[in-house]
C-alpha cells in the first residue's frame, strides 16, 4: 500500500512538473492575453502604497482591455497581470521575481512599490533580460547601474525638491539662501538630499543644518530646536510619511517659524487631512497632480482619471496610482510599435518611447529614468478647516500663487 | 556648527526638557517591563508592540470623535485584558522555561501583533490631535508642547498610583511575594497563576497608557514598536529590576543622553549612541541579570 502511494505521489508530481514546464514556455502570451507579472506589497509596511500601485495597474488594464486591447501583428490582445504579495520585503520580492519569470514564464514585468524593492528586483529582471516598466522606484541609484531592461515612468528622486530651492532663491532676489535640511537615512530620502546639494551648489546657497534622521526616529525635536536657533530661509524635510507627519506635528507644537517649508510624501501621508490647518503653507513635491493639462485617449485628462478612479476605488488617486496606470500605457505603446512579442524587440521599442499620457510626457533617458516630465510642487492651502493641495510650480500649471513667506505662528489663528 | 548647543544656552534648556519629558514616558514602559521581568523572569520583546496597540486604541476613540486623552483611561483597561488573554494563551506555557524560550515566544507575539495591527488599522502613519497648544518659556526661545507635559504628568501619576497599589493592596503584596520566591508564595497560599496573569495584564495596561500618550505626542505605525522595546529594555538593564526610582532616573537619563547625543554627535548617531551605551552597560554588568534573579522590593 505504502509503495503504491509513493509511486502515485511520484507520478503526480512528475505530471505537475511537466505541466508547469510546458505551460511556462507559452505563458508570456496565452491565447488572447499578454501576461505581465508583478511582485507587489499587499501586506507589510508598504501595503497601503502597494495597494495604490495595484489599483493603478488594474485600472489601466481594465481600461486598455475595454478600449480594444493591444494590437500586435493584426491581432488584438488583452493584458493580464499575475500578482504576488512580496510582504514589503526586498528578499521576498527578488524571489517572487524569479518565480514569475522561471515558473510562471512571465516575459514582461511591472515594478513593485518603493525604490528599495525595485532595487531588489532589477538585478533579477536584468539577468533574465525581462523588460520591466516600473512606476514607483525613484531612487537615482536605479538609473546609474547601466540597467538595460529597466524603465521608469517617474522622475528620479534627486529632482523632487530641487525646484523648491530654485523658488526660494527666486524669492530671495536671485541670491543664495540658507538651507536647513533633515533627511531620513534611506535610499530615497538620501537621493532627494543629493538633489538639494546640487541645487545649493548651483544657486550659491548655504546648507546650515544637515541632519540625517535614523529610520527608527519619530521625534525631530532636536533638529527643530536647532532650526529655531539658526533661522534658515528654507527648511527641507524628507522621511516618507512618518517624516512628513512628525515634522508638521512638531513644527506646529514647537512654533518653529521658517519662511518656507518643503517636504515629500505629503499626499501619501494625507497631511492636510491628518493635521488640517497646521499643515498649511507646506510645499510638497509630487510626481503628478490631477490638475495638470496632460492628455491621452485612454483616460482623457488627469481630472477625468481622478474622477474615474474615485468611482472605481472610492478614493482620490494618489500619484502612486496615476504613475502605475501610466506604466501600462507605456507597455501597450511599446508592444504595438515593436509589433512583436520578442523581448528584445519590446525592449528596443521601450527605449524609443516618446509619448504623452494623462500622467505626463514619457521619454526614457539612457539610465531608464523618465526625462520628459518635470516634478511639480504643490502647497497646502486652507479655507477654514478645509485644506487642499494647490499646484504652485512649475508656473505653466500653477493654479495658485506661491505663498511666501509663511506667516509666523504667532500671527496664525 | 557642530557644537551649536554650547553657543546657544537656551538650546541646552530645550534639550534637557525635551529629554526629561520623553524619558519619563519611556520610564513608564520600562517600569512595566521591569515588573513582569522581575515577577515572571520574562523579557517581553512584544513590549513595544503592546505600546503601539495601546496607541491605536486611543487613535480609534479619536476617530470616533472622543478626545484622545481619554485613551489614558480606556486603553489601559482594554490592554489589561489583552495582557491577561496573552498570558493564558501563550505566556503561561513558557513562564517556567529558560529566558531564551520566552524571548522567542514574545518575539513571535510581536510579529503577530504587528501584522494584525497592519491588517486592522492599515500601514499608514497616523497621529491623534490633542490640540493642547504650547507652553513658551524664556521669551519664546524654549517651546514645550503641552501634550508632552501632559504625557509626563500622566506617566508620573500612574507610576505613583501603581507603587501605592503594589505596597497596599492584597494583589500587590501577592505579586511582590511571588517575585521574591514563587514557590514559597505558592506554599503560603498565593495563587501564583493568577498573580502571573495579573502581572502581565498590569504590564500591558501600562503599555496601553504609554501608547495613548504616544498617539498624541509622536506618531503611530504598526511597525514602530521595536524601538520602544529596546529603550525600555535598556532602562531596565541600567536600573536593575527591583528599583523603581532607579527606573525613573534611568529613563530620564536615557532621554537626556539621546537629546544631547543628537546635538553633539549629530542626529544620525543618536540611536547608534543609545545602542553603544547599551552594549557598554551590558558588558559592564557582565550579564549579571541573567544569572542572579532580582526581585521587587
Amino acid at each position: 500500500m505504502n509503495k503504491i502511494a509513493k509511486l502515485f505521489v511520484t507520478f503526480i508530481s512528475a505530471i505537475t512538473l511537466a505541466l508547469v514546464s510546458f505551460t511556462s514556455s507559452f505563458a508570456k502570451v496565452e491565447g488572447e492575453y499578454i501576461v505581465l507579472g508583478s511582485a507587489i506589497s499587499l501586506t507589510g509596511k508598504y501595503s497601503s502604497n502597494g495597494v495604490h500601485t495595484q489599483n493603478g495597474y488594474n485600472m489601466a488594464v481594465d481600461r486598455i482591455n475595454k478600449m480594444g486591447g493591444v494590437e500586435v501583428q493584426g491581432k488584438k490582445y488583452k493584458f493580464e497581470i499575475i500578482y504576488y504579495d512580496d510582504e514589503s520585503n526586498p528578499k521576498r520580492a527578488a524571489q517572487l521575481a524569479e518565480r514569475l519569470i522561471k515558473q510562471d514564464g512571465v516575459h514582461y514585468m511591472l515594478g513593485p512599490y518603493s525604490s528599495g524593492l525595485t532595487k531588489a528586483i532589477a538585478p533579477v529582471t536584468e539577468k533574465y533580460k525581462i523588460p520591466m516598466v516600473e512606476a514607483n522606484g525613484a531612487s537615482r541609484s536605479l538609473f546609474t547601474k547601466g540597467y538595460k531592461y529597466l524603465f521608469a515612468v517617474l522622475s528620479p528622486a534627486n529632482q523632487y525638491l530641487e525646484v523648491a530651492i530654485d523658488l526660494a532663491v527666486e524669492k530671495n532676489g536671485g541670491k543664495g539662501v540658507k538651507i536647513a535640511q533633515a533627511f531620513e537615512q534611506d535610499a530615497f530620502s538620501q537621493d532627494v538630499r543629493l538633489g538639494i546639494l546640487d541645487a545649493a551648489k548651483r544657486t550659491g546657497s548655504e546648507i546650515i543644518i544637515d541632519d540625517k534622521l535614523p529610520k527608527e526616529l519619530n521625534d525631530m525635536a532636536a533638529t527643530l530646536a536647532k532650526v529655531k536657533a539658526v533661522k534658515p530661509d528654507v527648511l527641507v524635510v524628507s522621511g516618507h510619511t512618518k517624516g512628513a507627519l512628525t515634522a508638521i506635528r512638531q513644527i506646529s507644537e514647537m512654533k518653529v517659524d521658517v519662511p518656507m517649508l518643503a517636504m515629500t510624501h505629503c499626499d501619501a501621508a494625507k497631511l492636510s487631512k491628518q493635521h488640517g490647518k497646521k499643515s498649511e503653507f507646506a510645499l510638497c513635491a509630487s510626481q503628478w497632480h490631477k490638475n495638470l493639462s496632460y492628455k491621452d485617449k485612454f483616460f482623457g485628462s488627469g481630472k477625468k482619471y481622478a474622477k474615474d478612479f474615485q468611482k472605481e476605488f472610492g478614493y482620490d488617486p494618489p500619484y502612486q496610482s496615476a504613475e502605475s496606470s501610466a506604466a501600462l500605457l507605456v507597455f501597450k505603446d511599446a508592444f504595438e510599435r515593436a509589433n512583436s512579442f520578442d523581448r528584445d524587440a519590446v525592449r528596443d521599442a521601450l527605449v524609443d518611447t516618446e509619448m504623452q499620457t494623462f500622467y505626463g510626457n514619457i521619454k526614457f533617458g539612457p539610465g531608464g529614468q523618465n526625462v520628459a516630465k518635470p516634478m511639480i510642487l504643490f502647497q497646502v492651502r486652507c479655507k477654514g478647516d478645509d485644506c487642499e493641495n494647490r499646484v504652485v510650480a512649475p508656473t505653466k500649471w500653477a493654479s495658485d500663487k506661491f505663498y511666501h513667506p509663511i506667516p509666523k505662528w504667532s500671527e496664525r489663528s | 556648527m557642530d557644537f551649536l548647543i554650547f553657543k546657544a544656552p537656551m538650546l541646552m534648556v530645550q534639550a534637557s526638557l525635551d529629554g526629561i519629558l520623553l524619558g519619563i514616558l519611556f520610564a513608564l514602559i520600562a517600569y512595566g517591563m521591569a515588573l513582569q521581568w522581575g515577577v515572571m523572569n520574562i523579557i517581553n520583546i512584544a513590549q513595544g508592540d503592546l505600546v503601539i496597540l495601546g496607541g491605536y486604541i486611543a487613535y480609534t476613540i479619536y476617530l470616533w470623535g472622543i478626545h484622545p486623552a481619554w485613551g489614558v483611561i480606556i486603553s489601559p483597561i482594554l490592554m489589561f485584558f489583552v495582557g491577561w488573554g496573552l498570558y493564558k494563551l501563550v505566556i503561561n506555557k513558557v513562564v517556567d522555561r529558560d529566558l531564551f524560550i520566552s524571548i522567542l515566544a514574545t518575539f513571535g507575539i510581536a510579529i503577530v501583533f504587528q501584522q494584525l495591527m497592519n491588517f486592522i488599522f492599515g500601514a499608514d502613519v497616523v497621529v491623534a490631535q490633542s490640540e493642547y497648544g504650547t507652553t513658551m518659556l524664556f521669551d519664546n526661545s524654549v517651546t514645550l508642547p503641552n501634550s508632552k507635559i501632559f504625557s509626563a504628568f500622566i506617566s508620573v501619576l500612574y507610576a505613583i498610583a501603581l507603587v501605592i497599589y503594589m505596597k497596599k493592596s492584597k494583589l500587590g503584596r501577592a505579586i511582590r511575594a511571588t517575585a521574591q520566591n514563587a514557590r514559597a508564595a505558592k506554599i503560603l497560599g498565593v495563587d501564583t497563576e493568577k498573580v502571573y496573569a495579573a502581572t502581565f495584564g498590569i504590564n500591558a495596561a501600562l503599555c496601553g497608557i504609554a501608547g495613548a500618550l504616544i498617539s498624541i505626542t509622536l506618531t503611530l505605525h504598526p511597525y514602530v514598536g521595536l524601538p520602544y522595546t529596546v529603550r525600555s529594555f535598556m532602562i531596565v538593564i541600567v536600573a536593575g529590576l527591583g528599583n523603581l526610582p532607579a527606573v525613573a532616573v534611568s529613563g530620564m537619563g536615557l532621554g537626556l543622553f539621546e537629546e544631547f547625543a543628537d546635538y553633539i554627535l549629530g542626529t544620525e548617531f543618536r540611536i547608534g549612541a543609545v545602542f553603544l551605551l547599551l552594549v557598554l552597560i551590558l558588558v559592564y554588568r557582565r550579564f549579571k541579570l541573567s544569572k542572579k534573579r532580582e526581585y521587587l522590593k
